[in-house]
């Protein structure tokens, strides 16, 4: 058996005394796309948060093929894309801009091209000179992947990439998120979508409290059994 | 070290990008630059003999509070539109951020000093400005940037912000100030530079002082 | 009872023996000082309380900034507790240290304040650590809250040493109103006074130490309310 790619051992987190993961165990192979289902305030974005390492674990620890992540989070982060609720981008910058920043952050060796094949890809390629704040929703959430793509990292996190798009833009996203998923990405995403989720994913998560309370591959749920299953472990009317 | 140095580049680049876009700091610290030396000016306009004398304390105090303006502004808006975590996912060490943001501050109250400094010879009808003076201001801005970038990033974590900013800041520069301004007053003096080498001194190890601290400190003020 | 309660109330009880020493020293043993004017002599006496606040009080401030660095080191919320106690304290120290000098200040040179610089660094001081009480005041969320506080803490202490050179060599180059009245500290003790001055000094410090106890154990105290209202979504 090989080492997963992500391994996350007895990982806690709290605020203050207030606890918001009450261990985790879990581990992810390389090239899978997880997603994570829960309530709001179940712990989700702080998950994310702490493998993209920006949160620090109160306790346990969380290994990325093999290597513990608070030994070498400036090394890990080279492997990360996030995409969060804040779509990380300026305003007053324009699209071409914001994404030239990154790449510097990133230090990537051709940035112009890349740029260019990016926001080819996320159809902005026409609007790279125009400013952030002149986007839609939709438009502001693929540039964000855009940007979280950049680097070209072989993990990808997304935290809830679909709230706040019309139907239409989150069609579109879901498609963009299907043809990037590839088969070598790893991809761990939450959202409130459990139709949209099980479609993009192979395995289904949900989180309760902190804590797992449901894993299972997506290939053995079938499409209409889901929502039954939310609402057993989750509680009914979690979800819209 | 390089891509170190790319991050440092691709803050200060974009803060710079930014704001020469929308103006906004540098606007708000000038127009309160003007006022401050027009309200000085007219305090000390009948009381005070000559009023060449309050020079050296008009222009500190008005570089600090003009400057504590712009750099309350280092970090709230990272923070409200949360693209500080796309800072932080930066593969380096964080300390990069902090210079560059630092040095984005820096550049923002030198210029803001730029611009006040022949607005103050002519307001006052006395032609100050030295190269000694100038050398003097750049070493006190460097270490008011220094400190006040960090004590940006404490205070934008707090429900009180910028309120608060200049409560923790000020007690902290209050030698960068007084020496500042004491040095200042030789140089209108006309005093030898020997004896203003203590007060070059003082800012200069404050400076080496703080930077050090901040670079050591900035990754807590960051992290959840 | 616990051990730690046992060491407490026996600390406690050496902290008053000592003070009552001090007492005695300061206002019994030690002997009027000859060469001030008859009418502030009783005064001078103040430099037995001054003296060791202000050197009790820069103690506090040094264990807060220790126990800062420690806390950004370890996490550990002990060395909260510990730097918050101690900075506390120190605001304590300071100003019973600033009213005192102000006292002794009026009958010797005729005004409650004059700009002399350790006047002055402990009244700076003392805005530096009303700030640190403020940022602490401004955050909710307790790890968030010890985290930035002692980042903080580690600048103001560093502070403090760079704030008296500078008001010290401000005032060097104009002529001071009184004459280096930081010398009240130095002058003319006989061995008499000065045995006094040691006393009372080393009262303090043991002063010091058991209050910065008592603070700790309120403040662990503190953190098990917290706990318990938590609990009880109080």
């Amino acid at each position: 058996m090989t080492t997963p790619l992500i391994e996350v051992v007895h990982l806690r987190k709290a605020f203050g005394r207030h606890r918001v993961l009450k261990g985790i165990d879990m581990s992810i192979e390389a090239g899978s796309s997880v997603v994570m289902f829960g309530p709001n305030g179940a712990g989700k974005t702080t998950f994310l948060r702490i493998l993209s390492t920006l949160s620090k674990p109160t306790s346990g620890t969380v290994r990325v093929s093999g290597v513990d992540i608070k030994n070498n989070p400036e090394g890990i982060r080279q492997y990360l894309g996030l995409v969060s609720h804040a779509p990380l981008l300026y305003d007053d910058l324009t699209a071409y801009e914001n994404l030239r920043f990154y790449a510097r952050l990133y230090d990537l060796d051709a940035p112009h091209d890349r740029i260019r094949e990016l926001l080819e890809r996320v159809g902005l390629w026409h609007r790279r000179h125009d400013l952030v704040r002149t986007f839609s929703r939709g438009m502001v959430q693929r540039m964000a992947i855009a940007r979280a793509l950049l680097h070209n990292p072989p993990i990808l996190l997304l935290d809830e990439p679909d709230t706040g798009l019309d139907p239409q833009a989150a069609e579109m996203m879901t498609d963009l998120l299907r043809e990037i998923g590839g088969s070598e990405r790893t991809i761990i995403m939450t959202t409130h979508h459990l139709e949209r989720g099980l479609e993009l994913a192979d395995r289904v998560v949900m989180l309760v409290g902190g804590l797992i309370v449901f894993d299972a591959p997506a290939s053995d749920i079938a499409y209409d059994q889901l929502r039954p299953l939310y609402d057993q472990y989750v509680g009914e009317g979690a979800v819209t | 070290m390089k891509r170190y140095l790319s991050v440092v580049w691709a803050v200060l680049w974009k803060d710079l990008r930014i704001e020469l876009r929308s103006k906004d700091i540098f606007t708000s610290m000038a127009v309160f630059a003007v006022l401050a030396v027009m309200i000085f000016n007219f305090a000390f306009e009948l009381r005070v003999p000559d009023k060449t004398v309050v020079i050296p304390g008009v222009l500190w105090v008005t570089i600090t509070f003009s400057g504590v303006l712009g750099l309350g502004r280092a970090f709230i808006s990272e923070k409200d539109r949360g693209s500080i975590a796309g800072l932080l996912l930066a593969p380096v060490d964080r300390s990069a951020i902090y210079f560059g943001k630092m040095l984005a501050s820096l550049i923002f109250i030198l210029v803001v000093e730029a611009f006040l400094l022949p607005l103050m010879v002519i307001f006052f009808n006395t032609n100050f400005i030295s190269l000694p003076l100038i050398l003097l201001l750049f070493l006190g801005t460097l270490g008011f940037a220094a400190v006040g970038t960090i004590f940006s990033g404490l205070a934008v974590n707090t429900r009180t912000r910028e309120i608060l900013l200049p409560v923790l800041l000020f007690p902290v520069m209050l030698p960068v100030l007084m020496a500042g301004i004491r040095a200042t007053i030789g140089f209108m003096e006309g005093d030898a530079l020997a004896d203003m080498m203590k007060w070059f001194n003082l800012i200069i190890f404050f400076d080496i002082l703080y930077i050090v601290v901040a670079y050591l400190t900035f990754d807590y003020v960051v992290e959840e | 009872m616990s051990l730690s309660r046992r060491l407490l109330q026996i600390l406690n009880f050496v902290a008053l023996i000592a003070m009552l020493i001090a007492l005695y020293m300061a206002l019994i043993q030690a002997p009027d000082a000859i060469n001030v004017d008859p009418s502030i002599r009783p005064a001078q006496r103040i430099i037995y309380f001054h003296v060791p606040s202000a050197w009790s009080s820069m103690l506090a401030f040094f264990v807060a900034f220790v126990a800062s660095i420690l806390y950004l080191v370890t996490k550990h919320v002990r060395w909260d507790i510990w730097a918050r106690s101690a900075a506390e304290l120190g605001i304590a120290f300071t100003v019973a240290a600033i009213i005192s000098g102000s006292l002794w200040a009026k009958p010797a040179w005729n005004t409650y304040w004059t700009w002399d610089p350790r006047l002055t660094t402990y009244t700076i001081v003392l805005l530096l650590y009303i700030a640190y009480f403020m940022l602490r005041g401004a955050i909710d969320e307790p790890s968030r809250r010890a985290r930035l506080a002692a980042v903080y803490g580690i600048f103001a202490f560093l502070s403090v040493p760079l704030t008296f050179m500078s008001i010290r060599w401000w005032n060097t180059i104009h002529p001071v109103i009184v004459d280096a009245p930081e010398n009240t500290s130095k002058f003319g003790l006989s061995p008499n006074m000065l045995t006094a001055f040691m006393v009372t000094n080393a009262a303090f410090v043991i002063l010091f130490v058991t209050l910065l106890a008592n603070r700790i154990s309120l403040g662990w105290a503190e953190e098990r309310m917290d706990a318990l209202k938590e609990r009880l979504n109080f």
